[in-house]
């Protein structure tokens, strides 16, 4: 047990001492140079467009989900009397039909308060006014896909031929679409900052490879394995890289926080519906870490391709 | 004297080389160097001493013949055993290719450290080097805040401090004053004693004279005579020390 942790304390003290000979051999993280600065730049743009991204997913997700099961009934018909005896055989046509977790004919005065604002008074009231229809609410155990609508049409058409069928989801359909549509967007623009890092940080390694070259060159020729001068290149890009990578998701996180609250303030409970969970953060977390991976690797890979060019 | 003693430790054999397309800058060089001796390597400015050096310093391939070195053929060397070859030289190069971020001690420090010898072994031999070639008090100094002569001696005692099996310097007193030249020999010589091969090329012959043990080698336009007869074997050590003139032809 004592020799155990001798020999294992020992080995460390190696290890920290290789390191930190290691160390003193290129300049170490000086933060030189507007690479850590790019570098944060993009990974703080990535961050946002990829909070937007998952926000947007989650938002589409929630709402969906709302209107998932959801079929309205429409019976238009501008008599008064038919219309309600329709109603009630639709009704009653809906509730025999299986896979209904819920149907409701909405009372007068609910439509009446849904139609007020546009048409100005209660319609319903006067005879001439433009007919309202009677509304029936359903709620599906399912998901009101064509086959349940289809399946429910069948069943509601004889007992009342004026009545309209719709998912309610198709209502949202152009939201939907909308929404899916800046998700599109915010993939794009994620590829085209990832790509943009990848090339930044290409750059950054080359760049850094040739301020580095005479120092590499005679590392080399002093007896340096490829190994160890690519330990030493590797070390100090991913001081840069994580310098940047740390500022960039700082960034990041601040600018998305402050468009969350933003569209708080908006009080729409489909903006709220859109917040982030744990697992988005940890998604956003990992892109810092991608970075600094992504350097450390190109740096690696640089550096071993320089040596494999020297004697 | 060590049993090993006129053991080969480097071999070229018609060995030729070419940079691109030119015409030959070394040409038929053949010789053997033998264990703990201490050679110079003249020649007119030009003849071609650096190259010869690159050579044995494995920094360059030759365009044909056969190099052995520590016994082994050097040539066909695989990638992954040079770094071990090179630990075992010490070179001073014509320009000293000091690393410019780091203090002189550092620079010192260097081959120390990439060997991985632990830091507390590190410290007394490297103060202990720099204040032997009188650069105690600049030891913190970068070498662009260094003269000539001071670059020169670190690059000296970084070549030295990792006591090599060989060591190669190019023009080492190209840029110091008489006295310290003398003093650096004496530092070759030290070295030489400790069971160092040691290969100094200069085109200075009056240096030759004050190595009185030397064997001399000659590069003419790429072509390698031996006036003093140091690379035949055995070889006579002391012709060089007595008749310098022979060089001055
Ligand atoms: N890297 C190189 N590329 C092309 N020619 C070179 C190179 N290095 C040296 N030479 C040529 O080789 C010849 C010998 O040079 P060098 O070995 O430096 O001689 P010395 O060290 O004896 O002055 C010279 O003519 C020089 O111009
Ligand atoms: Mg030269």
């Amino acid at each position: 047990m004592n020799l155990l942790s001798t020999i294992t304390g020992d080995r460390r003290d190696e290890w920290r001492e290789r390191a930190s000979a290691e160390r003193r051999l290129l300049p170490q993280g000086q933060l030189s140079g507007p690479m850590p600065w790019v570098i944060a730049i993009m990974i703080g743009l990535t961050v946002v467009a990829s909070a937007c991204g998952l926000a947007l997913r989650n938002t589409a997700h929630v709402a969906s989900a709302d209107v998932a099961g959801g079929v309205t009934v429409q019976i238009v018909n501008g008599a008064p009397r038919e219309r309600d005896r329709q109603a009630q055989a639709a009704l009653a046509a809906v509730q025999a039909a299986p896979g209904i977790a819920s149907a409701r004919l909405v009372p007068q005065k609910e439509l009446d308060a849904l139609v007020e604002p546009w048409l100005g008074t209660t319609a319903s009231d006067d005879v001439n006014a433009l007919p309202v229809p009677a509304l029936i609410d359903v709620r599906l155990a399912g998901t009101a896909d064509k086959a349940a609508v289809a399946m429910l049409r069948q069943r509601i058409a004889p007992a009342a031929p004026d009545a309209r069928i719709d998912a309610q989801a198709s209502w949202l359909n152009p939201v939907f679409e909308a929404i899916g549509a800046l998700q599109w967007l915010a993939g794009g623009l994620i590829a085209l900052l990832a790509f943009a890092t990848v090339a930044t940080v290409l750059l950054a390694s080359r760049n850094a490879l040739s301020n580095h070259r005479g120092t590499i060159e005679i590392v080399h020729m002093l007896g340096g394995t490829d190994a160890q001068i690519a330990r030493i290149f590797q070390r100090s890009m991913a001081v840069d890289a994580a310098a940047g990578g740390i500022g960039g998701l700082l960034l990041g996180v601040v600018t998305t926080g402050l468009l969350a609250r933003q569209f708080a303030a908006l009080g729409s409970g489909m903006m709220t519906a859109g917040g982030l969970g744990w697992t988005d953060w940890l998604v956003i977390c990992c892109i810092p870490v991608g970075g600094v991976l992504l350097a450390v690797l190109t740096a690696r890979l640089s550096v071993l391709h320089a040596l494999k060019g020297m004697l | 004297m060590s049993q090993n003693e006129d053991a080969e430790i480097v071999h070229f054999d018609n060995v030729g080389l070419r940079y691109g397309t030119e015409k030959e800058v070394l040409t038929d060089v053949s010789f053997t160097l033998y264990s703990g001796r201490f050679y110079f390597l003249t020649g007119a400015s030009g003849a071609g001493k650096t190259s010869m050096l690159k050579l044995l310093y494995l920094a360059q391939r030759p365009s044909r013949g056969l190099i052995r070195m520590f016994g082994t053929d050097a040539i066909t060397l695989p990638r992954d055993r040079l770094p071990g070859f090179r630990r075992r030289l010490g070179v001073v190069f014509q320009d000293f290719r000091l690393v410019p971020h780091l203090s002189a001690f550092d620079n010192v420090a260097l081959p120390l450290r990439v060997a991985g010898v632990p830091e507390r072994d590190i410290i007394k031999p490297v103060t202990d080097m720099l204040e032997w070639v009188e650069l105690g008090d600049r030891s913190h100094a970068r070498p662009a805040t260094l003269s000539g002569g001071e670059q020169q001696r670190v690059a000296i005692a970084r070549a030295v401090i990792g006591r090599p099996d060989m060591l190669v310097a190019d023009e080492p007193t190209g840029n110091v004053d008489p006295d310290m030249a003398i003093k650096l020999l004496r530092l070759f010589e030290a070295l030489n004693r400790l069971g160092t091969t040691v290969v100094v090329a200069t085109h200075d012959v009056h240096l030759l004279r004050k190595v009185p043990d030397s064997l001399i080698m000659r590069l003419d336009k790429g072509r390698l005579s031996d006036p003093t007869g140091a690379l035949r074997y055995p070889p006579r050590r002391t012709v060089a020390a007595q008749r310098p003139e022979l060089l001055l032809r």
